[in-house]
């Protein structure tokens, strides 16, 4: 069907003419972001002004929720107290212990001449909203760079890694979860002291430990903490159970499925933990820019 | 070639074409903000999923029946807004903005013509065209496929079209009856 008024009405430039000029722009911003990551000045001005829109449509929302709170009986919160009140008894008891360990631990790393490890930093936030964007599984908390959140930290609930600050805006900052198609993670299992990489698979929540031989020494149920090898995640932060082991002699590498010990979908508060030990330089490598590059990139 | 299944299905079909009020470029934008807040509007996870994107709904209101009126550059703009709330891309949705308002202004001396019934069909055409777009970029750029259950925002946005149509026009009806005198 062709669209060409009468030349004697003037109607600037003709629809395929348009069409062409607005695709080229959207094809070139994809682009510059996709591939070079350029325009994060752009993103972040556009953030800024939709900040308050997006505030202002979570307010029915959250009137909602409050309302609902409001309603909240008197045995649920009498029980839901002495709930927390036993589980701060037992916390306590575990502090204590851990504190006492951390001591020894400060001095045996003295007296063997180890780097001290640097105390963490936590700062509590919320989650907002999961993403809307169907091809990733990212949640949007909120604290942003004025709190001190910095891209790349790792964030935690009372059970586990959650995932990683991928993006930050002045006031919310994006989480990209565990389970998010290839964001890695660097494990030590509890049980072996065997050292992976797990990896989101994406459509389930569910996690990947790739590359371990078909002989490697998992089972089911073994608990795998971070390792603390790249430097991003503080060490010994759980991070899921094995779940399923398909060992095949026909493959160069054992299947193993894990599930996270996080409430990965189900959670609304977590913990931004801040950097974690200082690490070495990186060597540099002029040549090969290797996987490294590939967390920074996210 | 017979291109009589396109011609529009004789009388009484089509919506009565009712005299509206002047449309004024303030109602147009204010649409179009209440849309992006119904677009950005947390809703729990499952709802979240099936959400129309009312931006595109709008867009194609105003470009079916008010053609001179929305140009591509709101629309553009509207696309990267989307992207940053969405985290999505950067242009992602301004290109499927871009293809829908092709769409659109193609097709929108035949869509009025139609009754609802089947302007549902071309709009949910128009929605799931847009979406390809963005299931196309996101698949170069790495992405997996996400499911069936993607292209149900087009299908919920498309159901609820004639709802949609009913509510712009509330206030462009004129207050007394034509007819009255």
């Amino acid at each position: 069907m062709e669209y060409s008024p009468p030349p004697f009405f003037k109607r600037g430039p003709s629809l395929l003419t348009r069409f062409t000029f607005f695709s080229i722009l959207s094809v070139v911003l994809l682009v510059a972001d996709a591939r070079f990551n350029y325009l994060q000045v752009l993103r972040q001005t556009i953030a800024a002004v939709v900040y308050p829109l997006q505030r202002l449509s979570s307010v029915p929302g959250s009137l909602i929720v409050r309302v609902g709170e409001f309603f909240v009986t008197q045995s649920q919160l009498q029980r839901e107290n002495e709930q927390l009140r036993r589980q701060e008894l037992l916390n306590t008891g575990a502090m204590q212990v851990g504190k006492s360990l951390e001591s020894e631990n400060q001095h045996l790393r003295q007296l063997l001449g180890l780097r001290e490890r640097l105390p963490r930093e936590f700062i509590a936030a919320e989650i907002l909203y999961s993403h809307r964007d169907p091809f990733t599984r990212r949640v949007v908390v909120d604290k942003g760079f004025q709190h001190g959140v910095k891209a790349g930290q790792a964030v935690v609930d009372e059970a586990g890694v959650v995932g990683q600050v991928t993006r930050v805006f002045a006031w919310v900052s994006e989480v990209t979860l565990v389970t998010d198609k290839e964001q890695a993670v660097p494990i030590q299992s509890v049980r072996s002291g065997l050292r992976g990489v797990t990896f989101g698979i994406g459509y389930d929540g569910t996690l990947e430990l790739r590359f371990m031989p078909v002989n490697a020494d998992i089972q089911n149920g073994d608990l795998l903490v971070t390792s603390g090898i790249d430097g991003t995640y503080p060490p010994g932060l759980p991070v899921a159970v094995v779940s399923n082991i398909e060992r095949n002699a026909a493959y160069a590498f054992a299947r193993i499925t894990c599930t996270p010990t996080a409430g990965v979908t189900s959670f609304s508060q977590v913990l931004v933990v801040s950097t974690a030990d200082q690490v070495p330089e990186r060597p540099t490598t002029d040549d090969e820019p290797g996987p490294k590059g590939r967390k920074a990139k996210k | 070639m017979n291109f009589d299944w396109l011609r529009p299905p004789p009388g009484g079909r089509t919506p009565p074409q009712e005299i509206l009020l002047p449309v004024k470029t303030r109602y147009i934008a204010l649409t179009l903000v209440s849309a992006l807040v119904l677009d950005l509007f947390a809703l729990p996870g499952a709802l979240q999923q099936i959400r129309p994107d009312f931006i595109a709904l709008t867009l194609i209101y105003w470009v079916v029946y008010h053609p001179r009126r929305v140009g591509f550059l709101p629309a553009w703009f509207l696309g990267l807004i989307m992207d940053v709330a969405d985290g999505s891309l950067f242009g992602q949705h301004a290109l499927a903005y871009a293809v829908l308002m092709y769409l659109a202004i193609l097709l929108h001396r035949r869509i009025v013509m139609f009754g609802m019934r089947h302007q549902i069909v071309h709009v949910a055409a128009i929605l799931i065209a847009s979406q390809l777009i963005m299931l196309g970029v996101r698949l170069m750029a790495g992405a997996d496929f996400p499911g069936v259950l993607y292209f149900a925002p087009s299908l919920v946005g498309a159901a609820i079209w004639p709802l949609l149509f009913n509510v712009i026009r509330v206030p462009l009806r004129p207050r007394s009856h034509p007819d009255a005198v």
